[in-house]
């Protein structure tokens, strides 16, 4: 699994889009020849990715959003941008 | 149609727009049907354009511009901004052998999102004997690193079987090699072309075991830098695939003419009807057409598919090789063990796996003139 630092800057590849999906309803993310329908959370995580953010930004601003502890956002952020990486869906800048 | 069963059908995901036949290639397991549509009935551009504009509007978020070759469209630059114009994800599926730099480009600029790229061996021996086409494997090189210059996302996709299946770690070496995001290694499927050369291209049980688990291995390797996705070759399965996740569930299919089908080979059942985009809505089309209602869902499937608790996993498996199998697109996928007809299946991949190895190439003929 490869590890995600808080200092590391997020971006969605060339090819890899999310925009929303108004005929079925919630926001998608589209990949060469594949669509991942996002949950609200992950619309939430993903919609923070602007190629800029550092992966700690993105975790302070959702702490701010969701009021939840630092530690379980960082986990959950971490792990849902490491799963994306291994798909190449997301890259570290 | 009652408003419950409309309720129940979801839209689909995603559109194949088959632009045209033509194809400088000759693969001998091409998925294009037997009768090959002619330049003469291609749709234009315009037309295109609306059904791009309904197809989004129907809910699809992504087209794959395909073939034939889909670059010797002229227009395929306004066809691509026609799909971002819809909001649509696209998609080029080409052999590319025929697309130079400045076209390309082009292509880029309109906003092609994504470009898959065949590969028929690993090797250029192996390439131009597949393709039947000297001098295209050196071609497609070069068109891969210019594809990646530019700065496209690059899909490798190589269709697998008796003559290349040998080069598993060779096609995984390439897609690496040419900067590829993905890598595609789909068995040959026996439709169309590859059932008239199936003797020619269907591998051993062996022969498929070993192959998957090369596939498995540089998965295990290239995990985080490559992406691989395998089509599993079925005669020699326990269980069937989930044919397109289902009759008219997620996809659909318009031929170079308009005509729409629930899948690529659906034409080769000869007692459907599918409705043509010149005269219908692609939406009427959708949820109305009896060829997109004939096998949907599971209401058309046999007792023991009823009983079966992955009828909702596998939907039967594909209607095209019940009907070429079996003699009833009606009847369960005979690929699966509860078939009464999975033996017979198992032992003519046996026997085609000894066939010949002469390919019968893909072209258009007087003989196998479309409509």
């Amino acid at each position: 699994m490869t590890a995600i630092q808080e200092s590391d800057i997020v971006r969605l590849p060339r090819g890899v889009r999310l925009r929303e999906d108004k005929r079925r309803g919630g926001w998608v993310l589209l990949a060469p020849e594949r669509v991942f329908q996002l949950d609200g959370i992950a619309q939430a995580v993903v919609g923070q990715v602007d190629g800029e953010r550092s992966v700690g930004t993105i975790i302070d601003r959702l702490c701010e959003t969701y009021q939840a502890p630092r530690e379980r956002i960082a986990q959950d952020v971490t792990a849902m941008f490491a799963g994306l990486v291994e798909k190449r869906v997301l890259e570290v800048a | 149609m009652t408003p419950s069963q409309a309720h129940a059908v979801q839209p689909p995901m995603g559109m194949l727009a088959e632009l045209t036949h033509r194809c400088p290639l000759q693969c001998p397991y091409c998925s294009n049907p037997v009768a090959l549509e002619r330049r003469r009935h291609e749709l234009d551009t315009a037309t295109w354009r609306r059904v791009f504009a309904e197809a989004a509007e129907l809910g699809v978020l992504q087209v794959h511009l395909s073939g034939g070759e889909p670059a010797l469209r002229p227009d395929l630059p306004e066809l691509v901004a026609a799909c971002v114009d819809a909001g649509l994800y696209s998609n080029l599926i080409t052999a590319g052998v025929n697309i130079d730099r400045a076209r390309l480009e082009t292509l880029a600029e309109a906003g092609l999102d994504h470009v898959q790229l065949s590969f028929q061996g690993a090797t250029p021996e192996v390439t131009d004997h597949v393709a039947n086409m000297s001098g295209a494997h050196a071609r497609k090189r070069a068109f891969a690193a210019e594809v990646t210059d530019v700065g496209l996302p690059l899909t490798l996709n190589a269709v697998i079987h008796r003559a290349n299946l040998h080069q598993i770690d060779d096609f995984v070496d390439l897609a690496v090699e040419l900067g590829a995001r993905r890598l595609e290694i789909a068995h040959a499927q026996y439709y169309g072309w590859a059932l008239v050369n199936r003797a020619a291209l269907m591998p051993s049980r062996e022969q498929v075991m070993a192959a998957v688990e090369r596939v498995e291995a540089a998965r295990e390797r290239l995990q985080g830098r490559l992406v691989i996705d395998a089509v599993v070759p079925d005669y020699h399965a326990r269980l069937p695939k989930p044919c397109m996740n289902g009759w008219g569930r997620q996809s659909l299919n318009v031929t170079p003419s308009g005509k729409v089908l629930p899948c690529h080979a659906a034409e080769t059942i000869p007692h459907l009807t599918f409705w043509n985009v010149a005269e219908h809505a692609l939406s009427d089309i959708w949820y109305d057409s009896p060829a997109f209602n004939a096998y949907r869902g599971t209401h058309w499937m046999p007792e023991t598919c009823q009983d079966c608790e992955r009828k909702e996993i596998d939907w039967g498996g594909c209607r095209c090789q019940a009907l070429m199998l079996t003699g009833d697109a009606a009847q369960m996928d005979p690929v699966c063990e509860k078939s009464p007809y999975h033996d017979e299946v198992q032992t003519l991949a046996v026997r085609d796996a000894s066939g010949t190895s002469e390919f019968t190439y893909r072209r258009f003929s007087r003989a196998t003139e479309g409509a």
